[in-house]
């Protein structure tokens, strides 16, 4: 087992005040705290060498997940081990074989050449010349970017930037990534290079790797599994296809008629006509129903029933509500 | 299907040897960086020259004006006191205690607490190798003080090493309080007005401010059971004073124990800050 969560939860305390001059004096004498419960008592296994997409909307609690599983946060309650070790004890054997990439973030030397910032990862995490050196130069061959890591980092593209800094944060060859909007900002043909490498680390270095993007394209890519957050607790844990079995109400049936000028509304709601080819949505549960009386009635050419776009399916996952309020407490 | 290989873990190079590693690593960065702006350095160190002229040439007048000396010390000896102090000020810029509130308030510290290594080396590393690059420029800002104001130095060759260990002991005691006193702000946004007090109560007792003898006797008592002046007073006054070799070894002494003092505070003040991290902004 690489990652093990059991129960997790973290509590922020927050000051909350009203605007105005009498509300700073009120709040000398009477403080308003708030506890925000970001991660709400989750759990859930990573098998070594697995991928899995942490998906959820923002402030569902995907980061300081992550952040707590890497040891950059202290659990409010619940247990995480991640190959055995505490995170938060912050062991540096654990440190050595784990790392964090979030996308908006830039961990290189800003105003030199990232290979001087390879060089420095190699004495943090006592890496062998002759170990390093390879890996480093197969790392840059992968991600094409022998041209970039010569020049200064601030004189770098976005795209460029997260390239280095992706190879900076693998270099000690992590067994466990967390990788946290990686691809965030970037174009799309960046973000492909991206996910192929990713891969390509997983597949040749059996790697774990936790992925959390609003990109789709990147956990369809990658992920056969996902686990859904949202308003800290767990919504769904389970195969990125059985997502849609589990919150998608409808289904969508496409059928090519002879007449494609006939009115199909009685059958469902019609999303989409191209040409002879028209598109319904119809309720899950009477898709088979329906098919049939389309194929009864109507000249039909041809007929397909698919899930819905995993976008779709995301969005109505995300309008859940929670299932408790927020606490609130006076300190 | 892909196949996902089994993960082969790597052999390490020896603690000590990667730490070696890592120091050099940082300073030659230090060193890369800093050269990168030098003239803004040489600007900083311009305007940080200021304030030892300032207080040179009043302490010069008051000399010239009470019979040649203030106290026995004559001009020559304050012309040297605060030349050799322009260098002392410098070697005692370190990784301040307000920078960690930007560290924390800006996420930085995110990257630094994902390595395997306490960021107090990456500061101590990354500002001694900036000294180097300090000690470069200031050689001929002290040359030109020299011409201008005929400091009295003649130091043995005793003096001479025993000013190289005390800048540098001065550099690693500073770093530590400030280290130390840096950890408030994992509790408090509002450490300016404590870091303000701390700064003050060193410009006086450290001997940043006048030569300590010149401090009233209660002062200089005071300063003694301090850490200031090992970081100011004791390293300049190794290679201007007097000093007899078991002064100069007792007060390299006295720096090590304010160094570890200040480690030990520090590292039982991180045990705890690290907790309390909320890494906010990345």
């Amino acid at each position: 087992m690489a990652v093990h969560v059991d129960g997790l939860r973290k509590v922020f305390e927050v000051p909350e005040r009203e605007p105005g001059l009498w509300a700073s004096v009120k709040s000398l004498v009477r403080r308003k705290m708030r506890e925000v419960r970001a991660v709400d008592g989750i759990t859930f296994d990573i098998d070594r060498g697995e991928i899995v997409g942490f998906l959820g909307p923002n402030g569902a609690g995907k980061t300081t997940t992550l952040k707590m599983l890497s040891g950059l946060l202290h659990s409010s309650g619940g247990e995480a081990r991640v190959l055995g070790f505490v995170p938060s004890k912050r062991e540096k054997e654990f440190l050595r074989q784990i790392t964090l990439v979030m996308g908006n973030r830039n961990q290189l030397q800003w105003d030199l050449p990232a290979l001087d910032s390879f060089g420095l990862n190699r004495a943090i995490y006592r890496l062998r010349r002759e170990d390093f050196v390879p890996f480093r130069d197969e790392l840059i061959e992968l991600l094409d970017i022998g041209d970039l890591v010569r020049k200064p980092v601030r004189n770098l593209s976005l795209g460029e930037r997260m390239k280095v800094e992706i190879v900076g944060a693998l270099l000690h060859r992590p067994q466990v990534l967390f990788l946290d909007e990686p691809t965030i900002g970037l174009d799309v043909t960046m973000q492909k290079r991206i996910r192929s490498f990713v891969a390509e680390y997983n597949r040749r270095h059996g790697a774990t790797v936790l992925l959390t993007s609003h990109y789709m394209a990147d956990v369809q890519a990658l992920c056969r599994r996902v686990i859904v957050i949202h308003h800290g607790q767990i919504l769904y844990d389970g195969p990125l296809t059985g997502l849609a079995d589990q919150f998608a109400a409808h289904k969508t049936i496409g059928v090519a008629l002879e007449d494609g000028t006939v009115d199909l509304t009685r059958y469902g709601e019609v999303i989409h006509r191209d040409g002879d080819w028209i598109t319904l949505r119809v309720p899950k549960t009477e898709t088979s129903e329906i098919a049939s009386r389309l194929l009864a009635e109507q000249s039909v050419l041809d007929l397909t029933i698919e899930e819905p776009p995993i976008e779709d399916v995301i969005e109505l996952v995300f309008a859940q509500e929670r299932r408790e309020p927020e606490v609130e407490v006076v300190a | 299907m892909s196949v996902v290989a089994d993960f082969v873990p790597l052999r390490r190079v020896g603690g000590t040897r990667s730490m070696l590693a890592f120091y050099w690593s940082v300073m030659r960065m230090a060193i890369q960086e800093q050269l990168q702006y030098r003239t803004a350095n040489y600007f900083y160190m311009f305007g940080m020259v200021a304030e030892p002229v300032i207080y040179l040439v009043v302490w010069t007048t008051i000399a010239d004006e009470s019979g040649g000396t203030v106290q026995g010390l004559t001009p020559g000896y304050l012309a040297a006191y605060y030349i050799v102090w322009t260098l002392v000020r410098n070697m005692n810029i370190v990784f301040g205690a307000p920078f960690w509130e930007h560290r924390i308030r800006e996420g930085e510290l995110t990257k630094d607490l994902l390595r395997p290594i306490l960021p107090l080396h990456y500061d101590i590393a990354y500002f001694a190798g900036w000294k180097f690059v300090v000690i470069v420029l200031w050689i001929p800002l002290a040359v030109g003080l020299s011409l201008v104001f005929h400091p009295a130095l003649h130091p043995s060759p005793v003096q001479v090493v025993a000013f190289f260990l005390a800048i540098w002991g001065a550099y690693l005691l500073r770093t530590m309080f400030q280290e130390s006193l840096g950890m408030l702000c994992f509790w408090t946004t509002r450490g300016a007005a404590i870091f303000d007090l701390w700064m003050t109560t060193e410009l006086l007792l450290s001997g940043r401010l006048v030569p300590l003898p010149l401090m009233p006797g209660w002062v200089q008592e005071i300063s003694r059971f301090l850490p200031f002046q090992w970081a100011f007073y004791f390293p300049i006054q190794t290679l201007v004073g007097d000093y007899s070799n078991e002064e100069l070894l007792r007060g390299l002494g006295a720096q090590v124990l304010w160094i570890l003092i200040g480690l030990g505070i520090f590292r039982f003040a991180w045990k705890h800050a690290v907790k309390r991290y909320s890494a906010v902004g990345g």
